[in-house]
């Protein structure tokens, strides 16, 4: 089911065309009110009249997180603080937080693409829907609850936590689709099978998943707990919130919905714009937004974009899972580290348990990570050479994966948080001293 | 002649032991022996008490990692020697030992907890020499 066949099955050439229109309004929007923007584009010598077709893009200059920050909180709005209804801000783990502002117009073009989402994993108003993702100042919530009402479905805006009724009012009102973090949903999963409910009093059938990295192992982890199908959702409260792309039941990448959010990918050192099917950095220009439109906003996300036509019909480009946040990239010893690849190991091995925690630390000059790991209770021996023995198998695959020696502890299962919203999967020290 | 021990993992850190034993105090589960591995990381307690099955459901549903684990109860005498000659037994009959703990209770014998590769051997092995083993309904109570 496509929910807007008109823009997402647009001939490339009519899209070209469209974000070119769009994006030279959008220019002359921000040059007008937004004066951190007017100053930035007479700096590089541009007007709004260069900026002609969506070939002119890459004259344009780029905007980054930092950009966000300098102009907390209202800075970068390009209308009258009176026409922005809405106000979403990011945790500001480092520093002060980003402030999103919506207006009436951006709320309804957030609240399409998220019906368009959920329309492509066949979503309708059969479904009920239990949005498990944080409501506040996170985008998760609201994101969904307002994409989900527009195409009719029940929504139960239920939120992160309180795991006990999560499970009830699923087997209560019959849920059929889930919406919250892959860790959450994993999480969930596993305390359906603690509570010993029968998978058989449970409708749901698919997941939307998202807001943070996750690897496909821990989709078939997923998937196996909660016996649904699980999707993948994609977004960042910088361009709109969950709803930038989204899976198709193709599964074969996230179609970005391009008529809104124009998409590149760049070399993250030179900024050289990459042509598609190459990793990179992804870059986004939402140019129908009204209250706070980005030009070239670099996301941190690695990932590749592929432009054939997907089995589904749409013509959007579709994006990689992400292989990383930049920012949740560690860099170990010289070695480029994501949490990801660790869960991948972890996942594979059946004794233990897809929850860990990765600290990095420096002694000595020299950085040491260890993973702590949970050891699956049933496999548990009480015999330490068996355990020296997992160990050691654990710390050999993770050294064939990231190409590095990591210390394995093993911690008894439960202990590591279970998070009811993004997981923190790692602790780095280093930043500390 | 085989005993149920319970086996629990335990994170080294200050404070999680003294947890595990105020739980089995609640429950008025009496512990007859202990004994701790330990590594830089993580300790492996094993112990004898009073109504296992119970004890493991009570520590399981607060949190512990436990399995029970099947070990003997090896009766000794009390003097100089009288643990060699059984162990020169076991190493007679090429019986590889996991681990053992022993404790005395005062009188004139000793006990002796052991877990074995082989348990239905070692088993064999220590009847087949007269040694005699705990038994499963008054060990619990020791």
């Amino acid at each position: 089911m496509i929910w807007n066949e008109h823009y997402e099955c647009m001939e490339r050439e009519s899209l070209m065309k469209l974000q070119g229109t769009r994006l030279k309004d959008m220019v002359e929007r921000v040059y007008y009110s937004v004066p951190f923007y007017r100053s930035k584009l007479q700096d590089q010598g541009i007007e709004p009249g260069d900026i002609q077709s969506i070939d002119d893009l890459k004259k344009l200059p780029f905007t980054t997180k930092q950009d966000l920050r300098d102009n907390y909180p209202f800075g970068l709005f390009a209308t009258p603080r009176q026409d922005v209804v809405r106000l979403h801000a990011s945790s500001g783990t480092t520093g002060k937080s980003t402030v999103v502002g919506y207006t009436h117009n951006d709320i309804m073009m957030w609240s399409e693409v998220v019906a368009r989402s959920l329309t492509m994993i066949g979503a309708t108003r059969d479904d009920i829907i239990q949005v498990a993702y944080g409501y506040g100042l996170f985008t998760g919530g609201l994101g969904l609850h307002y994409g989900a009402e527009k195409i009719g479905a029940s929504v139960i805006p239920i939120s992160g936590g309180n795991t006990k009724k999560q499970l009830q009012l699923m087997e209560d009102f019959g849920s059929t689709l889930l919406a919250c973090t892959p860790s959450y949903a994993a999480f969930l999963g596993e305390a359906l099978a603690e509570e010993k409910i029968d998978p058989a009093s449970i409708k749901l059938k698919a997941g939307i998943f998202g807001a943070e990295p996750w690897s496909e192992e821990m989709r078939s982890q997923i998937e196996k707990l909660l016996r649904i199908k699980a999707y993948d959702i994609y977004g960042l409260s910088e361009i709109i919130g969950p709803g930038v792309s989204m899976e198709c039941h193709c599964q074969n990448g996230m179609h970005i919905f391009e008529d809104h959010f124009i998409p590149e990918i760049i070399n993250p050192d030179t900024c050289e714009v990459l042509p598609y099917g190459e990793l990179g950095e992804l870059v986004f220009t939402p140019a129908t937004k009204e209250a706070m439109p980005l030009i070239r906003y670099r996301t941190r996300d690695l990932t590749r974009l592929h432009a054939d036509k997907c089995e589904c019909g749409r013509t959007l480009v579709r994006m990689e899972k992400c292989v990383g946040r930049s920012d949740d990239m560690l860099i170990i010893r010289g070695v480029n580290v994501f949490p990801s690849q660790v869960e991948s190991v972890l996942l594979e091995m059946s004794e233990t348990k897809p929850h860990y925690l990765l600290v990095v630390d420096r002694r000595n000059n020299l950085d040491i990570l260890e993973v702590q790991v949970e050891v699956e209770e049933q496999f548990f021996s009480d015999e330490v050479k068996e355990l020296e023995n997992l160990r050691h198998r654990i710390k050999a695959n993770i050294a064939s994966v990231l190409g590095l020696h990591a210390d394995i502890r093993l911690v008894e299962p439960g202990t590591i948080e279970r998070s009811m919203g993004k997981a923190q999967r790692v602790i780095d020290r280093r930043k500390l001293q | 002649m085989i005993i149920k021990q319970l086996s629990v993992f335990l994170d080294n850190r200050t404070g999680r032991l003294a947890e595990l034993t105020g739980i089995l105090a609640a429950n008025d589960i009496n512990i007859s022996a202990f004994s701790i591995a330990d590594t830089a990381d993580y300790g492996i307690l094993r112990m004898i008490v009073g109504r296992p099955e119970l004890a493991a459901e009570v520590l399981k549903k607060h949190g512990f990692a436990v399995k029970i684990t099947e070990v003997v109860g090896m009766i000794v005498p009390h003097r100089p020697g009288g643990l060699h000659k059984a162990l020169q037994v076991i190493s007679d009959s090429n019986v590889a030992i996991d681990y053992m703990y022993a404790f005395a209770t005062g009188d004139c014998n000793a006990t002796a907890i052991i877990r074995a590769e082989s348990m239905q051997k070692l088993v064999e092995v220590l009847q087949e020499h007269k040694l005699e083993l705990l038994k499963e309904g008054d060990v619990y109570q020791l």
